[in-house]
């Protein structure tokens, strides 16, 4: 076994990019995400590759755009305000079928908001964001380990899907420090190479680019791509279950929240109420499989959510309305207790079991 | 017979799409040319813009990445990063580089990037009717300035050759044009040096390339070039506008 060491959050992402054979990373400092730039500026040179601040968040991920059309692997990092920035790139990247790599580190929001933790950019990053009809592939990890597996892993999933990947954090994500193993990556599966842009050299010149003009060629396109997201959706869903098998009620959370609701799936089983926790992975595709044995036998859920209610939207299609679908939240960057959660979850599936 | 005039290997025959008169063709077969005669071709990647050269792509034998309207450079420089020994210039209208891409010519620029970039400036955008540009001259008609530009709204028309030529990290800027043989020749002399300035690794080279429009300056090709000749080159400072003495060293 490889030994654990104490590490930021931020900090593991870039340690991951490094293992898993980012080459460049193109980027912008902003809080909370600038020592994933940090700590690569130092790190990522040593290993053979290439850090660079760009002139803003359109720069980066325009760059990250170009870098990607080589072949290369490539990443970039921000934080919500950036994020924004970022999705005109991350539509033409979708758009050219580009495998970048891309993390935000939400902070608080609209506007320039704060620096605490949020899951407000759920629907940016699951809806679109930029214009278009493209998904981008969302991870959503919630401990060290997977800050680590699910960075080195977004690499081989671009790779494979053609597809940008977004590895969705948060304020409290990135700052905070656990302890992590930094297993050295599996090997990679080849990855299919015959689109890239190196040099006509002894071949056909290649030629990235997203413009159709004629509507025939355009509905073509789109067709492929919504091919490739059956396919995503077919064969990528993940998610965690926590004492799920026998709830009579579910919590359903991503992320920091997630980490909470463990504790208050545990404390709820102490009082006798059957909580369990369902603990979505990919937030794109969402997890609906997840749901499918516990729609007819549940009697409702909570999503624990940093929004006003985002996530609860593809909750209820998974769960086809067929229970009740709750939301506790809190907002600004602050994070619910254990208790003022189960007290939500009492009041809202058990009233009178606060009395006895 | 002997063949004294033909195709550009860098050339791929597909037919030009642009408007009679309009010299973007020319700035590209010079371009091809150049390719050429340096045996680049097969080590060069294109990017190109969103403009009336929007689809050079198809054109040149090269490899080529097309993305969104101004980021040809910062595209170009992740090529450039990712494949150092690799050639990589970008095709860009005036709106494209000095409008919408402003942040990445400037930043380009700072950093030396050892890229090479072509700019196409008509005073105004071509491919969407006939806009004002940054580069559009003052008191010139265009869709969006009906009375002519005046400067007291509209501000006044940006040279961005002698902005580029004021940093550090570009070492060769030119401003050139394509309205006569004579000067057809010295646009393919500045296009040629500001990709061995890259061959060489000295940094970032820029060459501005004036042009025309008849379709949106509403006159004929030849008096098109008459128009350029007595509005634009007076403006814009023309020539060799920077080189370094290891790019004149070259
Ligand atoms: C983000 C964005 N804004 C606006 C446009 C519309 N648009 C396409 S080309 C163009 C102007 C091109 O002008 P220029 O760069 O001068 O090139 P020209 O066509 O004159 O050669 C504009 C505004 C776009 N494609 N994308
Ligand atoms: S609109 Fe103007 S710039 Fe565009 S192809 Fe026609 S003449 Fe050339």
């Amino acid at each position: 076994m490889v030994k654990k060491v104490l590490m930021k959050g931020n900090e593991i992402i870039a340690q991951a990019a490094i293992e898993a054979g980012c080459k460049l990373f193109f980027g912008y400092p902003i809080t909370p995400s600038t020592e994933i730039i940090e700590y690569l500026a130092k790190h990522l040179p040593k290993a053979g590759g290439t850090v660079l601040q760009a002139e803003d968040e359109i720069g980066a991920i325009s760059m990250c755009y170009g870098a990607a059309a080589t072949g290369a692997r490539v990443m970039t990092a921000s934080s919500s305000p950036g994020i924004s920035l970022k999705q005109e790139g991350l539509s033409y990247c979708a758009a050219a079928e580009l495998p970048v790599v891309v993390v935000n580190v939400n902070r608080t929001g609209p506007g320039l908001g704060g620096l605490g933790p949020m899951q407000s950019d759920y629907f940016q990053s699951t809806k679109g964001g930029g214009h278009g009809d493209y998904r981008l592939l969302v991870l959503a990890p919630s401990k060290a380990q997977e800050l680590y597996d699910l960075t080195m892993e977004a690499f081989d999933l671009a790779d494979k899907y053609r597809n940008p990947v977004l590895l969705l954090t948060d304020g409290f994500l990135g700052q905070m420090m656990e302890p992590v193993e930094l297993k050295p990556k599996p090997a990679s599966p080849e990855f299919d190479r015959s689109w890239i842009v190196n040099g006509a050299k002894g071949r056909k010149k290649r030629i990235i680019a997203s413009y159709a003009l004629s509507n025939e060629v355009g509905e073509a396109i789109n067709l492929h791509w919504e091919a490739k997201y059956k396919e995503l959706k077919e064969k990528e869903q993940r998610w965690e279950e926590f004492y799920a098998g026998d709830a009579d009620y579910l919590i359903v959370s991503y992320g920091t929240t997630a980490r909470i609701a463990k504790s208050v799936v545990l404390n709820a089983r102490r009082k006798g109420i059957k909580l369990g926790l369902i603990r979505p992975i990919t937030l794109w595709p969402f997890p609906e499989k997840a749901f499918l044995p516990y729609k007819e036998k549940i009697k409702g859920a909570v999503t624990v959510e940093l929004n006003t209610g985002q996530m609860i939207e593809d909750v209820k299609l998974a769960l086809e309305c067929k229970v009740p679908v709750h939301l506790y939240r809190r907002l600004g960057g602050m994070l619910p207790t254990e208790d003022e959660i189960l007290a939500f979850v009492e009041k809202t599936f058990c009233p009178g079991l606060e009395e006895v | 017979m002997e063949k004294v005039f033909g195709r550009s290997k860098g050339l791929s025959g597909t037919p030009f799409s642009f408007c009679p008169g309009c010299t973007h063709g020319i700035i590209m077969r010079l371009i091809a040319e150049v390719l050429e005669e340096l045996d680049i071709i097969e080590e060069t990647i294109g990017v190109s813009p969103v403009g009336c050269s929007g689809f050079c792509q198809d054109f040149f034998t090269c490899d080529f990445v097309s993305g969104a309207h101004g980021r040809a450079q910062a595209i170009g420089n992740g090529i450039k990063r990712a494949l150092p020994d690799k050639i990589v210039f970008t095709y860009q209208g005036d709106g494209d580089i000095a409008g919408i891409g402003t942040q990445h010519a400037i930043h380009t620029a700072a950093r030396g990037e050892k890229i090479t970039s072509i700019m196409v400036n008509n005073a105004l955008y071509g491919m969407t009717g006939g806009q004002m540009a940054p580069t559009t001259l003052k008191g010139m008609k265009t869709t969006t300035t009906p009375y002519g530009r005046e400067v007291e709204v509209y501000g006044y028309p940006i040279d961005l050759p002698k902005i580029i030529a004021a940093l550090d990290g570009a070492v060769y800027v030119a401003s050139v044009s394509v309205d006569t043989p004579k000067n057809v020749l010295q646009t393919k002399k500045a296009i040629k040096k500001a990709f061995r300035v890259q061959q060489a690794g000295l940094g970032f080279a820029l060459v501005s390339v004036l042009s025309t429009c008849p379709t949106n300056w509403g006159l004929s090709p030849q008096e098109s070039l008459k128009w350029l000749r007595e509005n634009m080159m007076p403006f814009y400072a023309m020539g060799e506008l920077k080189a370094t003495e290891e790019v004149k060293n070259l």
